[in-house]
C-alpha cells in the first residue's frame, strides 16, 4: 500500500516517471519472439501511422476552421453545401488505402492459418480455472496452475514481480521447432494467449481449435486467459518455458518416467494417513478453487463439502460423482483429469477432512475398478 | 359522423397536460413520453455509471481491496446492460420521442398508446433485472454478452430472470421503433419528400429499421438459453451436437447492428448541430443519407469480426475482416462531411457545439481504433485486452453520449423554455472531455501491454495506467452531477428562450414558441 | 366511415400501464416457476403470480382492443390512421420473421458447420479427437455424448402427418384470401364459411402436430432433451405451433367480429392484418416444412 501511495504522489506530482522498476508505462505493443507476432507488429505499426496520418490531416483541416473560421472576428459563413469531386476523391482514397492494408493481412492470416508440418502437438485445455497441457505424441500432460497467494491477492504481503503470473508447472516447449497446440475446454470459453507469440485462440468447450506458433529465443513468456470464464478468470496464467531442443528432450523423458511412476503407484498399498496427505495436495490444486481449502463451498454453485450428505453417507455416490462429475450443474467430471491415486486420495481427504470423520477410505485399486467397469 | 368526430379531435388538441401522477402514467403524449424516457437513461446512465466507479475503484490498484471477484463480475455484467440498454437506447427514444413528430410536422406519434406501453416497460424490465443483484447466487456475472455455456450451464439462478428482463426490453424497443417508423413514413408535414428530411429522421428511421430486425434475433438467442437452461436442450452444448460458437453468431448478428442503434442517432444530431454552430448549411446532405444506409446494411455483414479468435473457418475470417474494413469508407464520408461543414463557416462554441465537435474527434479516434481491429491478424493480439474496452467506450461515450449530451444542449431551450446556464455547460462539457481522456485513453496502452478485460485485479506493470485511468473515470463520473444540476436549473428558470435561439438552427421544430406548447402541428404545416 | 381528416391522437389511456403490469407480473412468476421448480422449492407462489399475470393480460387484450375497435367504428380514424396501422403491423410481422430467423440460423449452423466439425470433418474436424466414435449424421440419430444426450430412435418423416399438415395450412391461406375477397364484395354470408373453415383447417392443423408430438416423445425418445436435432425440432416447429394458435385465435375474433357486423368492404383493417398474420404463419411452416421434415 505505501509504495502505491508513494507512486500515486510521484504521479500527482506531475512526474511522469517510472517510480519503481516494477512500474512500467510501456505505450505500444511488443514485437514478441516469433514470425508472426513480429509480423502482427509491423502490421499494427503500419496501420497505426495510416491512421495517424489520415488523423493529422482531417483533424488538422477541423482545428484550422476551429481557429480561422470563427465568429467572433465577424466572419460571414461561406454557403456552399456539396462538391461532387471532392466527395467521390473521399470516397475512393480511404477505399485504396484499405485495399493497400488488406493485402500484408491476408497474407498474414493465411500464414497464422497454416498448421501443418508440425513437430510437437500439445493439446491445451481450458479448466475453471488452471490450464492442462496434454504432450499428445509423449502421452504425458499436467495441470498448469497460479501459484500467487492468497496473502499477495488480498494485500497482506509484498507482491513479487510475477504476481498473477506465475505457474507450478509451465507449459515447455523446444525453441525452433513448430508447435501445434490444439485448444479446447472442459467447461465454459476460456482464451489461450501468449502476448509473445502472438497466439491467441479461444478455448471452446467440445471443440477443438488449431494454432501454431514457433520460439525463436529461449526465455519465459506470460499470458492470462482473456475470455471471461467465470469468477477466477483474472487468475489463470499463461506460462511458457521456451528451451533448447536438448534441453526440452531430457524434460520429456523425465516427464515420462514420473508418468509411468504415477501409474505404477495405483498398484501399491495405501494407507488412510499416505491418502489424506496426498489428498490434501490434490484437494488444494483440483477442488479448492470452488469448494473452498475449508470445505465451505461457495452455495448455490458450489456446494459445501463440510458436513454434506455426499461426503459422510453412500461412498458409491461420491466415487460416481467425482468421476462422473453432475450433468447441468458446474460439477465436472475428474475421472480423466485426476489419476486413479489423486481420486482416491481426494474422496478419502474429503470423507475425513474437516470434521467429516468418517474413517472410510478409498484405495487406487478401487478407483482403477469402478472406473472401468462402467 | 365526421363532424361529430372533427370536434371531437379538435378538443384533444386544445386542453393541457392531465394533473398529478396520473398524467405521466396515462399519458399518451410524445412530449410526455420523450420526458420521462429522458429521466429514465439519466437515472440509468448515474446507476450505470456508479457500477462503473466501483470498477474503477477495484482497479485503482492491484490487488484485491474492495469487492470480491464474484461481485466485480456482476457490477462489469449490470453496468454493461443497464448503460447499453437501459441509457443509450432510452435516451435516443426520448430524443426521437420528442423531436420527431416537431421535426416532421405531424401531432403525435402514430401510435399513442403503444408509445407509452414502449416505455413504462422499461422501468419494468430493469426492476427485474436489478432486482437479481438480490438474489440468491447474485445477479448475471458473465459479462453484458453472456456467452454460453458460462451464462447457461454455468450461470447463477437469476440467469431465467434476466432473460425475461431482456426479452421485456426487446419487447420496448420493437414496439418503440415501429411507432417512429411508422410516424416518420405516414406522418410528415405535406411537401416533407425523404430526401428533404431533418437527418436526424433519417438516421432515427434507419436505427428503427436495424432495431426491427435484430431485437427478435437477441429474443431468439436469449430463448435458446432458457431452453437450455430450464429445458434441457443442447443448442450451446457439444455432446448434444450443438455449438457454444452458435451463441456468439447470433449473439452479434443482433450485437453489431447493436452497435449502430447506439450511434446513428448521435449521427443525425450532430450533423443538425454542427450546421447551425457553424451557420453553414450541412455539407454533403445525400452523401450523408447513403453514408448512413450502407453503414447500416454493412452492420449485417461484419458480425464475426467479434469472434475472430473462436476459431473461424480462414474463409470466413477473410470475408468479415475485408467487410469490416469496408465500413470505414461511409464513415470517413461522415466524418469530412461534418469537417467540410464547418469549413469556412462562422463557427460559435457553445455547450452543444462543443460536444459536437468533441464528438467528431472522439468518434474519430474510436474509429480509428476499429479500423485496426478489424484487421483479423493484428485482432489476435487486440481482442478481449483493455484495448477493445478503450475502443467502445471511444465510439459510446464521447460517441453515444456525447451525442445525447449535444442534443439535450441545443434542445433544452425547445423544451424548457429557457436557456440553460452557458458557463456551467462549457463547465460540463470540459470536466467531461478532460475526464474521459484520461479515464479512456490509457487503456489503449493497457490493451496493447496486454491487459485482458474483465479482470478485477491484475499484474504489476499494469499498476500506474490503471491508476491514471481511474483517476479520470471517478473525474467523469462526478462531472455528471453537473449535467443534473444544469438541466434542474433550466428546468426552473433562466434566461428566456426565442422559438429561435440559436443562429443557424433549421427545421419544423423551430417554428413553434418555446417550449413547445403541449400539443403542437394539430394541423400539419406546408413544407417547400 | 374512415372519412376523418384529423389524425386521431387519443386521450389518457390505463392499457399501456395495465399492459406492463400484466406482462411483468407475468414473466416474473414464469421466471420464478423455473427458478424455483430447478432449485426444488415450492412453485405455488410463482404459479399464482403467472396466472394473475396472465390474467390482467387478458383483461389488458380485450379493453384495449375493445377500445381501439370501439374507436374505429365511431369514426374516429382517417385514412392515414390506416395507414399508421397498416405499417405497424407490417414492421411487426418482420420482426416476427426474424425471430424465427434466429432459430433458422441455428438449425443451419449446426446442419452444415457445427455437427460436421464434430464428426471430423472440414476446418474445425480435429474437434473429433474429444468424442471417440462420434459420426456425424443427419438428422442427428447419435449424440456426442449419449449418456448426457440420449439419441432419438427414430424421427418423424416429411411425408406423412407433416405432408397432411403442409397441405392443410396452404389450402387455408387459400380459404382466408376467398373469404377476404368476399368481405371485399361485402357478401357476409360467404365470409362465415370461408373464415369457418380457415379456422377448422388451423385446429385440424393443431390437432394433427399434437398427435405428432406425443408420437415423437412416446414412441421415438424425440424430446427436447434428445440432442440438436430435439432442440431444433421442437424449437422451431413449437414457436410456429405457438403463432397458429395466435393466428387462430386472430381470425376468431375475426369471424365473431363479422357476426356482430363489423367491417365493410372497404375498410376492415382488422381482417387483413389476421390474414397477413395467416399468411406469415403459413410461410414460415413452407420453410420449416423444406429444412427441417424434407432436407
Amino acid at each position: 500500500m505505501r509504495v502505491h501511495a508513494k507512486r500515486a504522489g510521484v504521479l500527482l506530482g506531475g512526474l511522469m516517471t517510472p517510480a519503481l522498476s516494477m512500474a512500467d508505462w510501456t505505450l505500444n505493443m511488443s514485437p514478441g519472439v516469433t514470425g508472426t507476432s513480429n509480423e502482427i507488429f509491423s502490421l499494427h505499426m503500419t496501420i497505426l501511422w495510416i491512421c495517424v496520418v489520415i488523423g493529422i490531416v482531417v483533424f488538422g483541416v477541423m482545428f484550422w476552421s476551429i481557429f480561422a473560421h470563427r465568429k467572433s472576428p465577424g466572419r460571414k459563413p461561406a454557403n456552399f453545401h456539396e462538391n461532387t469531386l471532392v466527395e467521390i476523391l473521399w470516397t475512393i482514397i480511404p477505399l485504396v488505402i484499405l485495399v493497400v492494408m488488406a493485402i500484408p493481412a491476408t497474407a498474414t492470416l493465411v500464414d497464422m492459418y497454416d498448421t501443418t508440418e508440425a513437430d510437437v502437438d500439445i493439446k491445451v485445455t481450458g479448466y475453471q480455472w488452471r490450464w492442462k497441457y496434454d504432450y499428445v505424441d509423449e502421452e504425458f500432460g499436467y495441470f498448469s496452475n497460479i501459484t500467487t497467494s492468497d496473502d499477495e491477492i488480498y494485500n497482506r504481503t509484498e507482491k513479487t514481480e510475477n504476481y498473477l503470473l506465475e505457474v507450478d508447472n509451465p507449459m515447455v516447449v523446444p525453441v525452433g521447432a513448430k508447435i501445434r497446440l490444439l485448444v479446447t475446454a472442459n467447461d465454459v470459453i476460456h482464451s489461450w494467449w501468449v502476448p509473445a507469440f502472438g497466439v491467441k485462440k479461444d478455448a471452446i468447450p467440445g471443440f477443438v481449435n488449431e494454432t501454431w506458433t514457433r520460439v525463436d529465443e529461449p526465455g519465459i513468456y506470460r499470458g492470462q486467459c482473456t475470455e471471461l470464464c467465470g469468477v477466477k478468470h483474472g487468475f489463470m496464467p499463461v506460462v511458457v518455458k521456451a528451451v533448447p531442443q536438448d534441453e526440452y528432450d531430457a524434460w520429456v523423458a523425465e516427464q515420462k518416467e514420473a508418468a509411468q511412476r504415477e501409474r505404477e503407484l495405483t498398484e501399491k498399498d495405501w494407507t488412510l494417513e499416505e491418502l489424506m496427505a496426498r489428498g490434501e495436495k490434490a484437494y488444494a490444486s483440483a477442488c479448492a478453487a470452488c469448494h473452498q481449502a475449508d470445505g465451505s463451498g461457495a452455495p448455490p454453485a458450489f456446494p459445501a463439502l463440510k458436513g454434506s450428505k455426499v461426503a459422510t453417507e453412500d461412498m458409491q455416490a461420491h466415487l460416481d460423482i467425482v468421476v462422473n462429475g453432475v450433468s447441468g450443474t458446474a460439477m465436472q467430471a475428474f475421472g480423466g483429469q485426476l489419476s486413479e491415486v489423486d481420486l482416491a486420495a481426494v474422496i478419502t481427504y474429503e470423507r475425513n477432512a474437516w470434521g467429516n470423520d468418517t474413517g472410510e477410505m478409498v484405495t487406487p485399486k478401487e478407483v482403477f475398478e469402478y472406473k472401468n467397469q462402467e | 359522423m365526421s363532424a361529430v368526430a372533427d370536434t371531437h379531435a379538435q378538443d384533444d388538441h386544445h386542453h393541457g397536460p392531465a394533473k398529478g401522477f396520473s398524467r405521466w402514467l396515462l399519458t399518451t403524449n410524445h412530449k410526455d413520453i420523450g420526458t420521462m424516457y429522458l429521466i429514465f437513461s439519466f437515472t440509468m446512465f448515474l446507476l450505470g455509471g456508479t457500477m462503473a466507479m466501483v470498477i474503477r475503484a477495484e482497479l485503482f490498484q492491484p490487488g484485491l481491496q474492495i469487492v470480491e471477484p464474484e461481485f466485480f463480475n456482476q457490477m462489469t455484467t449490470m453496468h454493461g446492460l443497464i448503460m447499453v440498454f437501459g441509457a443509450v437506447m432510452p435516451a435516443f427514444v426520448g430524443l426521437a420521442n420528442w423531436m420527431i413528430p416537431l421535426m416532421v410536422g405531424a401531432p403525435d406519434m402514430a401510435l399513442p398508446r403503444m408509445n407509452n406501453w414502449s416505455f413504462w416497460l422499461l422501468p419494468c424490465a430493469f426492476l427485474i433485472l436489478i432486482s437479481t443483484l438480490f438474489m440468491q447466487g447474485g445477479a448475471p456475472n458473465f459479462g453484458w454478452t453472456f456467452y454460453a455455456p458460462l451464462s447457461t450451464t454455468y450461470g447463477p439462478p437469476s440467469t431465467t430472470f434476466f432473460i425475461f428482463a431482456i426479452h421485456i426490453m426487446g419487447v420496448s424497443s420493437i414496439m418503440g421503433a415501429i411507432n417512429v417508423i411508422a410516424t416518420i413514413l405516414n406522418m410528415r408535414a405535406p411537401g416533407m419528400t425523404l430526401m428533404k428530411m431533418p437527418l436526424f429522421v433519417w438516421t432515427w428511421l434507419i436505427t428503427a429499421f436495424l432495431l426491427i430486425a435484430v431485437m427478435p434475433v437477441l429474443a431468439g438467442v436469449v430463448t435458446m438459453m432458457l431452453m437450455d437452461i430450464n429445458f434441457g436442450t443442447s443448442f450451446f452444448d457439444a455432446s448434444g451436437g450443438g455449438d457454444p460458437v452458435l451463441f456468439q453468431h447470433v449473439f452479434w448478428f443482433f450485437g453489431h447492428p447493436e452497435v449502430y442503434i447506439m450511434i446513428l442517432p448521435a449521427f443525425g444530431a450532430v450533423s443538425h448541430i454542427i450546421p447551425a454552430f457553424s451557420r453553414k448549411p450541412l455539407f454533403g446532405y445525400a452523401s450523408m443519407v447513403y453514408a448512413v444506409g450502407a453503414i447500416a446494411l454493412l452492420s449485417f455483414v461484419v458480425w464475426a469480426h467479434h469472434m475472430f479468435t473462436v476459431g473461424i473457418p480462414i474463409a470466413g475470417q477473410l470475408f468479415f475482416m475485408y467487410a469490416t474494413m469496408l465500413i470505414a469508407v461511409p464513415t470517413g464520408v461522415k466524418v469530412f462531411n461534418w469537417v467540410a461543414t464547418m469549413f469556412r463557416g462562422s463557427l460559435t462554441f457553445e455547450a452543444p457545439m462543443l460536444f459536437a465537435v468533441a464528438f467528431v474527434i472522439l468518434f474519430t479516434i474510436g474509429g480509428f481504433s476499429g479500423l485496426m481491429l478489424a484487421i483479423a491478424p493484428a485482432d489476435f493480439q487486440y481482442h478481449d485486452t483493455y484495448f477493445v474496452v478503450a475502443h467502445f467506450h471511444y465510439v459510446l461515450v464521447p460517441g453515444a453520449i456525447f451525442g445525447i449530451f449535444a442534443s439535450a444542449y441545443f434542445w433544452l431551450p425547445k423544451w424548457t423554455g429557457h436557456m440553460y446556464d452557458e458557463t456551467l455547460g462549457k463547465t460540463h462539457f470540459w470536466l467531461s472531455f478532460i475526464g474521459m481522456n484520461l479515464a479512456f485513453f490509457p487503456m489503449h496502452f493497457l490493451g496493447l501491454a496486454g491487459m485482458p478485460r474483465r479482470i478485477p485485479d491484475y499484474a504489476l506493470q499494469f499498476a500506474d495506467f490503471n491508476m491514471v485511468s481511474s483517476i479520470g473515470a471517478f473525474l467523469f463520473g462526478a462531472s455528471q452531477i453537473l449535467f443534473l444540476v444544469i438541466v434542474v436549473k433550466c428546468v426552473k428558470g433562466g434566461e428566456k428562450a426565442s422559438a429561435q435561439p440559436w443562429d443557424g438552427a433549421e427545421g419544423l421544430e423551430w417554428t413553434v414558441p418555446s417550449p413547445a406548447p403541449y400539443h403542437t402541428f394539430a394541423t400539419p404545416p406546408e413544407v417547400k | 366511415m374512415a372519412e376523418n381528416q384529423t389524425y386521431y391522437v387519443p386521450e389518457q389511456s390505463k392499457w399501456p400501464i395495465v399492459a406492463t403490469v400484466g406482462l411483468g407480473v407475468t414473466l416474473y412468476g414464469a421466471a420464478a416457476i423455473m427458478v424455483n421448480g430447478q432449485q426444488g422449492e415450492s412453485t405455488t407462489g410463482s404459479w399464482v403470480m403467472f396466472l394473475i399475470g396472465s390474467l390482467i393480460m387478458a383483461y389488458m387484450l380485450f379493453g384495449w382492443f375493445g377500445t381501439v375497435i370501439k374507436e374505429s367504428r365511431s369514426g374516429l380514424y382517417s385514412p392515414q390512421m390506416d395507414r399508421s396501422f397498416r405499417w405497424g403491423m407490417s414492421w411487426f410481422i418482420f420482426s416476427e420473421v426474424m425471430f424465427f430467423a434466429a432459430f433458422f440460423g441455428a438449425l443451419f449452423y449446426t446442419r452444415v458447420f457445427a455437427v460436421p466439425w464434430l464428426g471430423g470433418e472440414g476446418d474445425r474436424g480435429s474437434s473429433n479427437i474429444l468424442w471417440e466414435g462420434f459420426q456425424a449424421t443427419w438428422p442427428l440419430i447419435n449424440n456426442p455424448d449419449p449418456d448426457a444426450y440420449p439419441a432419438p430412435e427414430g424421427i418423424i418423416g416429411p411425408w406423412g402427418l407433416p405432408l397432411i399438415n403442409t397441405i392443410l395450412l396452404v389450402t387455408s391461406s387459400f380459404t382466408v384470401t376467398v373469404a377476404h375477397h368476399a368481405l371485399k364484395e361485402d357478401n357476409r354470408k360467404k365470409v362465415k364459411l370461408w373464415l369457418g373453415a380457415t379456422i377448422a383447417l388451423a385446429l385440424i392443423f393443431v390437432c394433427v402436430q399434437g398427435y405428432e408430438y406425443a408420437h415423437a416423445y412416446q414412441d421415438l425418445n424425440l424430446t427436447l432433451q434428445s440432442g440438436i436435432y430435439g432442440s431444433t425440432f421442437f424449437m422451431l416447429t413449437g414457436f410456429h405451433g405457438a403463432h397458429v394458435i395466435l393466428g387462430t385465435l386472430m381470425l376468431t375474433i375475426m369471424l365473431i367480429r363479422i357476426h356482430k357486423g363489423h367491417f365493410t368492404g372497404d375498410y376492415h383493417f382488422g381482417f387483413e392484418a389476421s390474414a397477413w398474420y395467416w399468411h406469415f404463419v403459413d410461410v414460415v411452416w413452407l420453410g420449416l416444412f423444406v429444412f427441417v421434415y424434407v432436407l
